[in-house]
């Protein structure tokens, strides 16, 4: 190919031009995607950081799932383009027992593994950590006294992920209300009880688990509870940069003699 | 992919988007928040649903409902509301409401039975409504015709019915769907008490020390009465003890300190082990002085059949007959052996089913005789009888009965028993309720504060309309039957009728009516605020008996459902709040409300329809003598005796029944009245075409203060005082426990301490129902015809009835049991709530509940869909195994509210043979995937 | 114009919407003949197919991949390298069918303009920076952007939100660039080209049947590649070439046709 210097040069510069501003565009593109947090995924799916990285967009779960519960994330939708998720209060998982939208993905975006509790134990739907229920306490008319619950029957593990709380109404003084209340430890985030939630907006919602959950520090351990092992602490708990600068320069100050 | 279960979803998110559509929300309530009930105007009502009876507030603005709340100062539910309840607002705006009449018609606009429906003027349907009933009562007389009516009328819509059908028509052919709910607690009532209604009210809830539930899934059918039983196990965890018995887990095991799960039937046994256990090892618990003074021993006949037709009827399918058979004879197993022996009956003795025609008679029989049958009722027998869940050890089992006999029999505990449909829709349902007013009332634990057995109703006035008024086939108002020449004498006489208008022959019941139908006895048929093709049993027979050619269904209703489609005239009804009414619910309290708003489009209350076609129809059309089927010498001519009193014979019923002067009396306007709507009193801003093709402007006079006024005649001195209809009206009154006298309810019947009918006997308690109180005397066996009967002022009933197996069971073929019910979320066939969108997307389809390893057994997983087939039809539904229900091995469970999952066409139609309730808990089914 | 000055065309269109509906009759009707998208499918849910240049990616973003999608993703470098690795662009991506619609209008309203000068291997440099920026920011980068895939996706799933992309592209290439898109930018394009260039099946050129009518160069998406047309005898080296089969079916001399690659003699056959 022949080509002038002159035209040479210019190439250079518009490419090197495209590639910069293209590049930064680029990348700014791929992180404008501010709802990848808080999106639901699929049961067995990995970390949601893990799961957009080893996720091929494929939408082979989406074509397994027989409810048509997952659908692949549009380009707007603020989440990783084609990436599948769903929307509990549309259509919620039904935890199918034979997880089809696991056995279908061909990465390690959704794995069996995720939903044995240990490698010993049968994997089961029941596992699976979608996201957790949380309810809101002011707009959930069971809270009020009346007697919905109807999160609580829609609940595939009814009395395990929710169960209801029971007291006394102090209005009507001859009532109880039957109080709905979630439990992470069942609680696979199916979103059935998002979905059937008579509130014009649901009172009781699916969040991530990254989201809804706290975490404790190592530090202390429930005496009240029997443990197997004290877990190991992640980090050696030595203080990395002991400062005893600071100390001192506490210590020779004299501004408490200083009016 | 698994079409089927994809499916499941795509269906309902369909139908979803179809009904979500057609729901008013409310708009001013967003609209306009600053001006919240500024305008709005608040009235006391009561909720359109169940037999709680929970007391509403309705808010309206520019004649519309825009909002509900639960009253505060309604005693049974003080301001809460259970999930239906919160819609109430919702009921009446479905976009898919019937507004005009429709009639099925060919292009030119003729009747055609099978052509399309198209509006028609109110006129125009009265002209073919007078046409058909007059060629069906010509050809067949009074028995040609039928009426379907309901529990959820209202009182004065069950008035003008009864008395229009019984003292105009002469035909008692009418009853309501309450026969599906309630008829066997009726039975029962009158057969141990001798009147009709619990003896009890809810405050028992918050006294007593137990609370036992039989076959009532209370948290789900009874939330606001659960919400109190749980209250009061709160209030008193230790002491209070709960115990849930059903046929599988259910909800109302959540707060139960005991769920026992029984085998379908065996309720029969388990009531006899309690008996057994009080009578054998505890005497010193039963009540002596209780027994000695109020309490007789009774027994009947067990040959009675199961409430079927016979097996020679011509429209049977093979299939059919194969269970059919069991109502000529049956082969007595190896547990009736034992609980059957009293009789001489052994192990694959054939029984003949003798006494089907009088199931109901009995006679006394020596507390001795009572104690000799219970004798086979030990703890291992009825265990190896009764447990239901293949699962539970048998030590377990036996364990949870022994504590269920001793929470009845510990001195010093109250208890409480409820049931619903567990125990009525039941092929033995009237001997189970008498089995629990048995324990109760050996223990003396009956008619006190706390202590009793409590039929809880389904219906909103099950007990206050269909019970009360009598808009049963043998009944008359205030606990009167047609049969007795007494009650028709005092029928007559309120009624003004010459002496011999009432017609003494029963008339057809609930499902007979469908039978009727089939067999072309009745060619016209009127259903009326129920939907019986969708709630009887064997449903396929009665949707092609209405379709045929010679028969002609009218239907009023406000909802397209499957019984409006398979008529041929659909009248548009006006809902709860577009009509004055009252409803009395099951504790025996009556609540009136006013119309709060106009009928929608042109739909009009029942009351107006039938006192419409009341104009139809001359005096001289309908007392002339008539051929009654089974009558002798069938109804006199009356028209003489009418003419001697003054009664002309060219007046229509309408006159003479419901316009002649006392009824003209009650002047509108009135106090009550005062700024209140009344259609049809005045008519109302739409004034459309009446039924005499003329605008609609109203009678005129207080006409539901009249037909109030007029029935409480029939209940004032007869312990079925009802207080003035302005009374229920006064502030601050949310209804009143009936018997009223002199303005205060009873709490307690039977209770001298509560009650002034039991008062005025002398004694502490006095079970002074009049019916059946004179029977003879016996023995096991059988009635000894030669010693004088027994009259049995004021005294109770306690009757042996021992186990039997129902009509159908599991076998090889069909190893499943069926039972069907409601969910919470859906009233009766959904017809309204399924239009509510939020009730909808809760609960958008029936599914069905099986255990898991079931569904493995036939490789189903959850959401699969099924068949369920029995001899008599399928439905297609999808598999839960999880969730709310969970039943044991050997038996699923499917609720009835989804008109997509038709299981009434699985259902049998067998029933008691007594109260003619249909069994719709048990059959048996096979299952396997669609 | 003939059948058979369009056969390849033709073909190309059964294939290419064949394919589409395989994969929608997939999700929609449960055909279980091929299900998935173009990233990954299989074939009577059992064979894999696997985006080799989307597997390129999560290596390159330190991503390790399961043994079915390995294999998916080989048995599709294989058949690219048999049949021509571009053969991808011209039979295959249902973007095709929009960018040739472009390239169809320009012929067909006279459009000549080419607004912007953007050199042809501008696409390797964006091949490059989709390989570098997936290690960067450690999942596949031109992934989670292609406008290749929301299309498919588009179709397949319904998914929304694709419209605007494809537009752009298509507009660009109408009124901005000659086959803007395919030719230029598209770096799974440029990724089969590199493929290609080792690929088995290619257009081979006649020159003693040629007559210099040069229709060849007006149907080409990627007329740089014919550059021996006219000149010499010999095999279209170039991996541009889609092998879709234009030039043959436009040419009245036979002087192109599909052949097998000569390895040997490379493109200097005299």
């Amino acid at each position: 190919m022949k080509m002038s210097r002159r035209k040479t040069i210019r190439s250079l510069l518009e490419g090197s031009l495209f590639v910069g501003f293209g590049g930064l565009a680029w990348s700014s593109a791929t992180k404008a995607l501010n709802k990848n947090d808080l999106v639901l995924r699929p049961p067995g799916a990995a970390s949601n950081k893990q799961f957009v990285q080893s996720c091929l967009k494929c939408g082979q779960c989406v074509e397994a799932c027989p409810y048509d519960t997952l659908k692949l994330a549009a380009p707007n939708d603020g989440i990783s383009p084609g990436t599948p998720y769903f929307e509990p209060r549309d259509i919620p998982c039904y935890m199918c027992t034979d997880y089809p939208c696991i056995t279908a993905c061909p990465s390690e975006s959704l794995e069996v593994s995720r939903i044995q509790k240990s490698t010993e134990e049968e994997a089961s739907i029941n596992n699976a950590q979608m996201g957790l229920a949380v309810i809101h306490k002011e707009t959930c008319i069971a809270y009020w006294g009346i007697q919905c619950d109807a999160c609580y029957r829609a609940c595939p593990l009814i009395d395990k992920a929710i169960t209801l709380d029971i007291d006394k109404n102090q209005v009507t003084k001859k009532h109880a209300n039957l109080k709905p209340i979630v439990h992470s430890d069942y609680c696979t985030g199916c979103g059935k009880c998002e979905q059937v939630c008579v509130t014009e907006k649901a009172a009781i919602f699916i969040l991530p688990r990254h989201i809804a959950t706290g975490k404790v520090g190592d530090h202390y351990l429930k005496s009240w509870e029997k443990q197997d092992k004290i877990p190991t602490p992640q980090k050696d708990q030595k203080q990395k940069n002991d400062d005893v600068q600071s100390a001192m320069d506490y210590l020779n100050n004299d501004d408490i003699l200083n009016e | 992919m698994d079409i089927s279960r994809r499916n499941f979803i795509k269906c309902s998110a369909v139908a979803a988007a179809a009904t979500t559509a057609g729901i008013l929300i409310p708009k001013d309530i967003k609209a306009k928040a600053e001006q919240t009930e500024k305008d709005w105007k608040w009235d006391k009502s009561t909720c359109r649903f169940c037999g709680t009876g929970c007391g509403i507030m309705i808010a309206t603005r520019n004649d519309k409902i825009i909002a509900v709340k639960g009253d505060p100062i309604a005693p049974v539910n003080r301001g809460l509301n259970c999930i239906k309840g919160y819609f109430n607002a919702k009921i009446m705006y479905g976009k898919d409401r019937l507004k005009q009449p429709l009639l099925r018609m060919d292009e030119n606009g003729n009747y055609d039975k099978n052509g399309k429906f198209r509006p028609v003027s109110w006129k125009r349907a009265y002209d073919e409504i007078e046409k058909h009933m007059k060629k069906a009562m010509k050809e067949l007389g009074p028995t040609g015709i039928g009426i379907f009516a309901s529990g959820q009328h209202t009182v004065m819509e069950g008035y003008v019915l009864a008395k229009l059908m019984k003292a105009g028509f002469r035909s008692n052919n009418i009853d309501p769907n309450a026969r599906h709910c309630m008829a066997s607690a009726v039975a029962a009532f009158i057969q141990t008490f001798g009147i009709d209604e619990p003896a009890g009210n809810y405050d028992d809830i918050e006294i007593t020390d137990t609370i036992i539930t039989w076959g009532a899934n209370m948290a789900e059918m009874h939330p606001i009465l659960w919400s109190r039983a749980s209250d009061r196990k709160l209030s008193a965890p230790e002491r209070v003890k709960v115990v849930n018995l059903s046929t599988y887990h259910n909800r109302t095991s959540n707060i139960a300190d005991t769920e026992i799960i029984f085998k379908p039937q065996t309720d029969l046994a388990i009531l006899n082990y309690i008996a057994r256990e009080i009578v054998y090892n505890h005497p010193e618990a039963i009540d002596q002085e209780f027994l000695k003074k109020y309490i007789t021993f009774a027994t009947g006949p067990v040959d009675t059949g199961y409430g079927m037709r016979t097996s020679n009827h011509p429209k049977f399918t093979e299939k059919e007959k194969e269970t059919v058979v069991r109502e000529e004879f049956k082969y007595i197993s190896k547990e009736e052996a034992v609980t059957l022996g009293y009789l001489g009956y052994k192990e694959g003795d054939k029984m003949v089913m003798k006494n089907r025609a009088s199931a109901g008679k009995h006679w006394t029989i020596s507390y001795n005789e009572f104690k000799k049958a219970l004798a086979p009722y030990t703890l291992d027998f009825v265990a190896e009888v009764s447990k239901g869940d293949p699962d539970e050890t048998m030590e377990s089992y036996k364990k949870k009965l022994k504590e269920l006999a001793q929470l009845y029999i510990e001195k010093g505990r109250t208890v409480v028993s409820f049931w619903t449909m567990g125990f009525n829709q039941h092929t033995r349902g009237t001997w189970v309720n008498e089995q629990a007013y048995m324990v109760h009332l050996l223990l003396g634990k009956q008619s006190k504060p706390g202590d009793g057995a409590f039929s809880l109703t389904g219906q909103p006035s099950a007990c206050g309309t269909a019970r009360e008024v009598g808009i049963f086939a043998h009944r008359l108002p205030a606990d009167m039957v047609v049969a007795n020449p007494k009650h028709r004498k005092m029928s007559e006489k309120v009624w003004k009728l010459p002496a011999g208008t009432l017609n003494p022959k029963v008339g057809s019941h609930y499902t007979k009516i469908h039978r009727d139908i089939e067999d072309k006895k009745i060619k016209f048929a009127w259903i009326s605020v129920n939907n019986p093709y969708m709630n009887t049993a064997n449903a396929n027979h009665w949707i092609r008996a209405a379709r045929q050619e010679e028969v002609f269904m009218v239907c009023s209703e406000a909802y397209p459902g499957i019984s409006a489609k398979v008529s041929d005239l659909i009248l548009p009804s006006a809902m709860i709040f577009e009509k004055w009414g009252a409803y009395g619910n099951a504790e025996r309290r009556t609540q009136h409300w006013k119309q709060q708003v106009t009928p929608v489009g042109e739909s009009m209350s029942d009351t107006w329809q039938f006192m419409e076609l009341a104009k139809r129809f001359k005096i001289k059309e309908v007392w002339g003598a008539q051929k009654i089927p089974g009558l002798e010498g069938g109804l006199p001519d009356v028209l003489g005796a009418a003419k001697a009193m003054g009664i002309d014979p060219e007046m229509t019923l309408f006159d003479y029944l419901f316009a002649a002067d006392d009824a003209k009396k009650y002047q509108w306007p009135d106090k009550v009245g005062e700024g209140t709507l009344n259609t049809e009193v005045v008519g109302d801003k739409r004034e459309f075409t009446g039924t005499d093709g003329k605008p609609w402007k109203g009678y005129g006079y207080f006409i539901q203060k009249f037909l109030w006024e007029e029935y409480r005649i029939f209940g004032v001195g007869h312990a079925h005082d009802l207080a003035y209809f302005d009374d229920y009206y006064a502030k601050g009154v949310r209804g009143l426990k009936w018997p009223v006298v002199d303005g205060k309810e009873t709490l307690w019947r039977f209770n001298a301490k509560y009650d002034p009918y039991a008062a005025k006997e002398g004694q502490d308690f006095a079970f002074y129902g009049g019916a059946l109180k004179s029977i003879p005397h016996g023995t096991l066996k059988g009635p000894d015809a030669s010693k004088p009967k027994k009259n049995l002022k004021n005294r109770a009933k306690v009757f042996f009835r021992p186990y039997m197996e129902p009509a159908e069971m599991p076998d090889r073929e069909y190893p499943l049991w069926l039972c069907t019910g409601r969910v919470l979320e859906h009233w009766h066939s959904g017809t309204m709530t399924m239009r509510v969108p939020e009730l909808y997307r809760a609960v958008p389809q029936a599914l069905c509940y099986m255990h898991p390893e079931d569904a493995a057994k036939h490789n189903m997983v959850d959401g699969d869909l099924i068949w369920v087939e029995s001899r008599r039809g399928r439905v297609k539904v999808h598999l839960e195994t999880r969730g709310r229900n969970k039943p044991p091995r050997g038996l699923i469970y499917v609720p009835w509210f989804d008109e997509k999952v038709f299981i009434n066409k699985v259902c049998l139609d067998a029933t008691c043979p007594i109260s003619k309730e249909t069994d719709f808990k048990k059959c048996s089914v096979k299952v396997y995937k669609a | 114009m003939t059948v058979k000055s369009h056969r390849y065309l033709i073909f190309r269109r059964v294939i290419q919407l064949g394919l589409l509906t395989l994969f929608i009759g997939g999700n929609y009707m449960g055909w279980n003949i091929l299900k998935g998208n173009f990233s990954f499918s299989r074939i009577a849910d059992t064979v894999p197919l696997a985006d080799p240049f989307a597997v390129l990616q999560m290596l390159a973003a330190g991503f390790t991949i399961t043994s079915e999608i390995l294999i998916g993703s080989i048995i599709i470098l294989a058949l690219y390298w048999l049949l021509g690795g571009r053969i991808f662009c011209s039979w295959i991506c249902p973007l095709n069918l929009v960018t040739d619609t472009a390239l169809w209008l320009r012929r067909k309203l006279g459009i000549t303009t080419d607004r912007i000068y953007m050199p042809r291997n501008s696409r390797y440099y964006i091949l490059a920076m989709a390989i570098i920026l997936s290690a960067i920011i450690g999942y596949a980068a031109f992934e989670s952007i292609s406008p290749i895939s929301i299309w498919f996706r588009m179709l397949i799933f319904g998914t929304g939100g694709g419209w605007a992309i494809v537009l752009a592209i298509f507009l660009l290439d109408i009124s901005v660039k000659r086959n803007g898109w395919c030719g230029h930018i598209c770096p799974l394009g440029a990724f089969y080209g590199v493929i290609g260039r080792w690929s088995l099946m290619k257009v081979k050129y006649k020159h003693d049947n040629c007559t210099q009518c040069m229709d060849c160069f007006k149907v080409c998406p990627e007329p740089q590649v014919l550059h021996i047309v006219t000149k010499h005898n010999g095999i279209i080296q170039s991996g541009e070439c889609t092998n879709c089969g234009r030039c043959i079916e436009v040419c009245n001399d036979k002087a192109l046709r599909f052949s097998v690659n000569n390895f040997k003699t490379q493109n200097h056959e005299k």
